[in-house]
């Protein structure tokens, strides 16, 4: 059971998620301070360790859309937040599996910050509405990057056999 | 079934002989594209080959391009170093396609690919930004990716599972009305497609418009196609492609102009007529919130900026120059001009552009990526409104979340300086003005 830490609308582009002027910084170590810089409340109750891991963000459709910035998943994957989203946008969703980000596709999703979510591999239950929506499943080439453990080692994998070729 | 032309690039990339959408391949790589966050791929490249006992090694330097665009001059210490490492890393690695910081060579680099040849039609490019799907104007596949990504292709030289996308045929026909553009054009259709309209799918342009069009404009819409989600946008090679490499990009070698098949099946088709568009504007925040110029006439202005990787070329430039020739900036207004790059600047110089621009109160900047997203130069007070022909209007996005930005034609942005506030430039009468 994990909670919904905070809740947007459709079309939250890259640079809510992370503006454009902290785009110099880039190290998934650095990244996480400016994570929803300009949602000033939420932001600093992010820097201030007060949002637990596993927490959700519930978004609604083409979540992440815009720039192909890397930190804008980086930042999200260092508070170790859970995206649930009606739709999400192609590059953020490869950004994602690439370094392992969480992403829950439930196209109907409804849910308010303060609920208590049970998320699943095929729905999700929001335990304080009593409803249930159904997710969409990574498409294959995502599953399996996800199974390899994310990209930087699905490449050293790939690199080995090669290297042993 | 036959192929749409993205299937047929990725089927030859993936050493096959026919793909189906949704199907997983590994394609090899042409060009793979950096700017300023190579920083980042160069990090995560180091980072595949730790504790692997091989030595760093890019699988091909010849087919890496970095271009320095984003913060150009370096507006900080910390951007500097970032720059600095990269070309420590280029000399390094023996990269030769790098645009470094230059009066010359430099500028943004979706228009540094295309004017140097780099792109030809049929190829993989991939690039560590959004627009990337700028290059389809030359009939090539190309799509943005993350650092990640890019550090991976740069030490395999495939690209990891990509599913073959969709396509959706865009045809457009009719001749574009007198101070309709391009950009119009592309506005229209992410307008109707909405923002995630063509998410993981392909845009992929017809019709005799299209055919009518210079590259310069295919770039507008190919750019562009990401704002409507689009994974790639592409124009099928034809005369004009080669036109343009043969004479604009120098370009001597054999080309492959590939076409879809005739019986290529699409996921939908969407036909616009291009006769009856009007100048259109993308109104705060999202691109999709696309509207006649009639609809928001009037809505003042403080900051007009015409440049970016779309709208920042020689045509763009010259159109707005043509309108501000003899007459003033408005007053309380601020206009910014960033050319694409050095040879842009070099041109608008020859021609009398810059002077153009000067007299009527402009400034012309230095060619890079300048205020479109809010990183260095032009940045909006509390509240401010500005008029721009750059991509995206994101809450935020031109440094500061409070402020408004609205998306226009270079037409509509000169016509708008003139008057301080949005104006429709079919009502700004041509030459003799004072």
């Amino acid at each position: 059971m994990t909670r919904v830490v905070l809740k947007l609308g459709d079309d939250v582009s890259t640079d809510v998620i992370y503006p454009g002027r902290y785009m110099a910084t880039v190290l998934p170590t650095e990244t996480p301070q400016f994570a929803f810089a300009d949602l000033a409340e939420f932001n600093s109750r992010l820097r201030a360790k007060q949002v637990p891991a596993g927490g959700v963000v519930v978004a609604g459709k083409n979540f992440g859309c815009g720039s192909s910035r890397e930190q804008a998943v980086s930042t999200l994957k260092g508070h170790e937040l859970v995206i649930v989203a009606k739709g999400f946008a192609r590059i953020f969703t490869q950004n994602s599996v690439n370094l392992g980000l969480v992403l829950v596709e439930a196209p109907d999703v409804e849910a308010a910050e303060g609920d208590e979510l049970e998320i699943g591999a095929s729905e999700v239950v929001n335990a304080t509405s009593g409803r249930r929506f159904r997710v969409v499943p990574l498409p294959p080439a995502r599953a399996a990057l996800v199974a390899a453990g994310g990209l930087i080692a699905y490449t050293r994998k790939r690199l080995m056999e090669r290297a042993k070729a | 079934m036959g192929m749409t032309v993205v299937e047929k690039i990725l089927a030859r990339a993936a050493g096959r002989s026919a793909v189906k959408v949704g199907e997983v391949v590994e394609p090899a790589v042409d060009l793979a594209m950096s700017h300023e966050n190579g920083a980042l791929v160069i990090n995560q490249f180091l980072e595949v080959f730790k504790d692997t006992g091989l030595e760093p090694r890019i699988w091909d330097p010849s087919r890496i391009v970095i271009v320095f665009d984003h913060r150009v001059p370096a507006e900080s210490a910390k951007t500097a170093t970032n720059q600095k490492k990269i070309r420590e890393f280029v000399a390094k690695h023996g990269i030769t396609k790098f645009h470094d910081i230059r009066g010359d060579r430099g500028g943004i680099c979706h228009q540094i690919l295309p004017e140097n040849g780099y792109v030809r039609p049929g190829a993989v490019v991939l690039g560590t930004d959004s627009h990337t799907t700028s290059h389809g104007a030359l009939g090539a596949f190309a799509f943005g990716i993350g650092a990640t990504e890019m550090a991976s292709v740069w030490a395999l030289g495939t690209a990891l599972n990509v599913e073959v996308p969709a396509s959706i045929k865009v045809v457009v026909s009719g001749r574009l009305p007198e101070m309709v553009a391009p950009k119009d054009l592309i506005l229209f259709l992410i307008g109707r497609l909405t923002a995630e309209g063509a998410n993981f799918r392909v845009l992929e342009f017809h019709g005799d418009t299209i055919r009518a069009m210079s590259t310069a404009g295919r770039l507008v819409l190919c750019n562009m196609s990401v704002e409507a989600g689009a994974t790639s946008g592409i124009v099928p090679a034809d005369a004009e492609t080669q036109r343009y490499l043969r004479e604009e990009a120098g370009v001597s070698d054999a080309l492959d102009p590939v076409q879809p098949d005739r019986d290529a099946a699409y996921e939908r088709v969407v036909e616009i007529d291009a006769a009856t568009l009007e100048p259109q504007i993308a109104c705060p925040h999202t691109v999709d919130n696309v509207k006649p110029v009639g609809e928001v006439a009037g809505t003042k202005v403080q900051q007009i900026v015409i440049g970016s990787c779309t709208n920042g070329r020689f045509e763009d430039l010259e159109v707005a120059a043509r309108i501000l020739r003899g007459r003033q900036v408005a007053r309380g207004v601020r206009m910014l001009v960033f050319p694409a790059s050095g040879r842009v600047y070099a041109r608008a110089l020859a021609e009398g552009l810059i002077g153009d621009f000067v007299r009527a109160g402009a400034v012309f900047m230095n060619p890079g990526c300048g205020p479109c997203l809010g990183v260095h130069q032009g940045a909006l007070g509390d509240g401010e409104t500005a008029l721009s022909t750059t991509n995206r209007n994101f809450k935020g996005r031109m440094g500061n979340p409070t402020g408004f930005v609205y998306l226009c034609s270079p037409a509509v942005a000169a016509a708008s300086a003139l008057t301080g506030a949005i104006t429709d430039p079919r009502t700004v009468k041509l030459g003799g003005a004072q």
